[in-house]
């Protein structure tokens, strides 16, 4: 462990996106403490500029900016997070079953896999979310089902190869269950890559949400960042602010989620690191 | 033969997808119509066919796609393969524009840092590319409607031109004014990731013991990296760009809303806010059509860059 902590303090920007993920988290976590009205109240004049009466200033029904960011950082990380779990999860079963018993049941699940890598995958999530009508649960269930495949398809490739490796092949003679060998002898040295994978579809996730949001297809009643740009965009020419800061908010977690990923990549796999640096 | 396989799946998703909406058609209209007793719904529920087994009005809805038949605005009053038909041309020119920008812009990058490994160029692109890897489309493309259009006055910031009669040739002109940001901020994200993965090919390839027998022959640099290096490693970016198809098309949705560009997203966008089932369906088969048709168009690429791979195989 504290090796590969040394592995990862190596990568500057892993740092620097580790330490603004903690303080992103700090804030989505004492959203109710900071800023104990809901966001969706009235707060003070509308179309008030920033640095006044409100850090952020007021959007077009003077709610206050900073709130809603806030806010709104609890349910881009709770999408973002529960999104990816499932997501994770589907993609680690379907994978390791292709994977480690192959033949008709890989080619079957691979053509399903590939289909679902085939249709568009954001269309695909905008029509579910508006079929089983906008919430926070539609809205999960949407992204995980459209993000699974390259989890699928990774899982899948490392179950492969580590299916004929001789300690796999050891457990096989000993008797044990295929379910012992895919959750005890493979699905742990098949992992690292997966948490890499994991901590980019966060991101991801963050994004989507975003853009489902944006589109009016956000959870009625929670205040996300996407919704506060979206509302927002008819009134940018008067009122810049209301829709650049939740913006700018989104940019700084999903980098700071992409950087914290490739910290990790680099700590797991310290050979490739060096050589992508070069 | 496997585009034809996904095709037909996708039929089959559509119609379970069009069968999960909420409202049933006859009930729509029965409602628009003001006539809600039962009598009227169950004859609506018979010339449409919603009486019939399920697997009858899955062979219908088949038969249906195959002709073009996508079903019926009942919000419009207007077939649904009509309405994205009209619109499909301006998203075709917005995707493909911004494919082809965003492949050269990014491999030119992703050269410029790869053979520029450590320079200041190279640490640039790098953060730049993060960047823009990590920002929503639409964000970036109100920030550009800000600066370019609200601020310095020298782009349009919505439509697809402007609505007045002109030459042909000032209209070319004008529609191109109209599509540079729309197309940028579509393909600023693909940049990013075009650009880094072909920094990171140049460089795995750069070491490779061709490149270097090309070398020791005392070759060119230009044309080892022109015929040796680029040729081989591009050949991953194109892979993943034909990957990509689909989520450059459902980027499209985004920013066509943001410019209020006239294609098929747009149209998604309209279905959403009128709660159009039937036409919001017939967006993604036709997006999903669109995927599979890019998919297509990069192996062939692919067959014509690495000849060693036989189209359809």
């Amino acid at each position: 462990m504290r090796e590969f902590w040394q592995r990862y303090r190596r990568n500057k920007g892993a740092v620097v996106g580790l330490a603004v993920l903690a303080f992103i988290v700090l804030i989505a976590a004492a959203a109710p403490l900071v800023y104990p009205a809901s966001p969706w109240e009235m707060a003070g004049a509308p179309f008030q500029r920033p640095f006044g009466e409100f850090p952020l200033g007021t959007d077009m029904l003077g709610r206050n900016i900073l709130s809603g960011i806030v806010h709104g950082a609890r349910v881009s990380l709770m999408v973002g997070i529960v999104s990816t779990f499932f997501a994770v999860t589907l993609g680690l079963a379907l994978g390791a079953l292709a994977g480690y018993f192959g033949g008709v049941i890989d080619d079957a699940l691979m053509r399903f896999t590939e289909f679902f890598q085939t249709i568009p995958s954001f269309v695909f999530a905008i029509v579910l979310v508006a079929i089983f009508r906008p919430s926070i649960a539609s809205i999960v269930a949407a992204i995980a089902v459209v993000s699974w495949p390259p989890v699928a398809r990774l899982v899948r490739g490392e179950f492969l190869s580590l299916r004929r490796r001789e300690f796999v092949q050891a457990a096989v003679v000993v008797g044990e269950t295929h379910l012992r060998i895919i959750l005890g002898q493979i699905l742990p040295n098949a992992l690292s890559p997966v948490i890499v994978m994991a901590s980019l579809m966060i991101a991801s996730a963050i994004l989507l949400e975003s853009a489902l949001s944006f589109l009016g297809l956000g959870d009625p009643n929670m205040m996300s960042w996407g919704y506060m740009i979206g509302a927002s965009r008819s009134v940018i020419r008067q009122a810049w602010w209301m829709s650049t800061f939740p913006g700018v908010a989104i940019l700084i977690t999903v980098l700071a989620l992409n950087l914290v990923g490739e910290g990790l990549s680099d700590a797991m796999n310290p050979r490739l690191a060096r050589k992508g640096r070069a | 033969m496997k585009s034809v396989a996904i095709l037909l799946a996708i039929v089959i998703l559509n119609f379970l997808l069009i069968r999960l909406a909420p409202g049933d058609p006859a009930s729509v209209i029965a409602g628009e119509a003001g006539a809600a007793d039962a009598k009227y719904i169950a004859q609506l529920r018979e010339q449409f066919g919603l009486d019939k087994p399920l697997t009858t009005q899955l062979a219908l809805y088949v038969g249906g796609v195959v002709t073009f038949d996508l079903g019926w605005s009942y919000r419009n009053q207007r077939s649904v393969a009509d309405m994205v038909g009209e619109r499909l041309p301006a998203t075709l020119l917005l995707t493909v524009t911004a494919f082809i920008v965003a492949l050269a812009i990014g491999i030119g990058l992703g050269v410029l840092a790869a053979t520029r490994v450590g320079t200041w160029a190279d640490s640039l692109v790098t953060v730049a590319a993060l960047g823009f890897y990590a920002t929503p489309l639409f964000w970036v493309g109100l920030m550009a409607i800000l600066l370019f259009s609200v601020n310095l006055g020298w782009l349009p910031a919505f439509g697809m031109q402007t609505p007045v009669a002109m030459p042909f040739g000032d209209r070319v002109v004008d529609v191109a004014r109209h599509m540079v940001l729309p197309v940028l901020t579509l393909a600023v994200f693909f940049v990013a990731i075009y650009a880094r993965l072909t920094r990171a090919s140049m460089l795995e390839v750069q070491d490779m013991d061709f490149v270097r027998t090309a070398r020791a022959k005392g070759l060119a640099p230009a044309r080892i990296l022109r015929a040796h290096t680029l040729r081989n490693a591009i050949l991953p970016v194109i892979t993943f760009a034909g990957i990509q198809a689909g989520q450059l098309v459902g980027g499209s949705i985004v920013v066509e809303t943001v410019f209020a560009w006239p294609g098929i997203g747009r149209l998604a966008f309209e279905a959403l806010l009128q709660r159009d089932y039937n036409l919001l369906l017939g967006v993604f088969f036709l997006t999903s059509v669109m995927v599979i048709a890019f998919n297509l168009v990069t192996d062939l690429v692919y067959s014509l860059v690495d000849p060693r791979i036989e189209v359809g195989s």
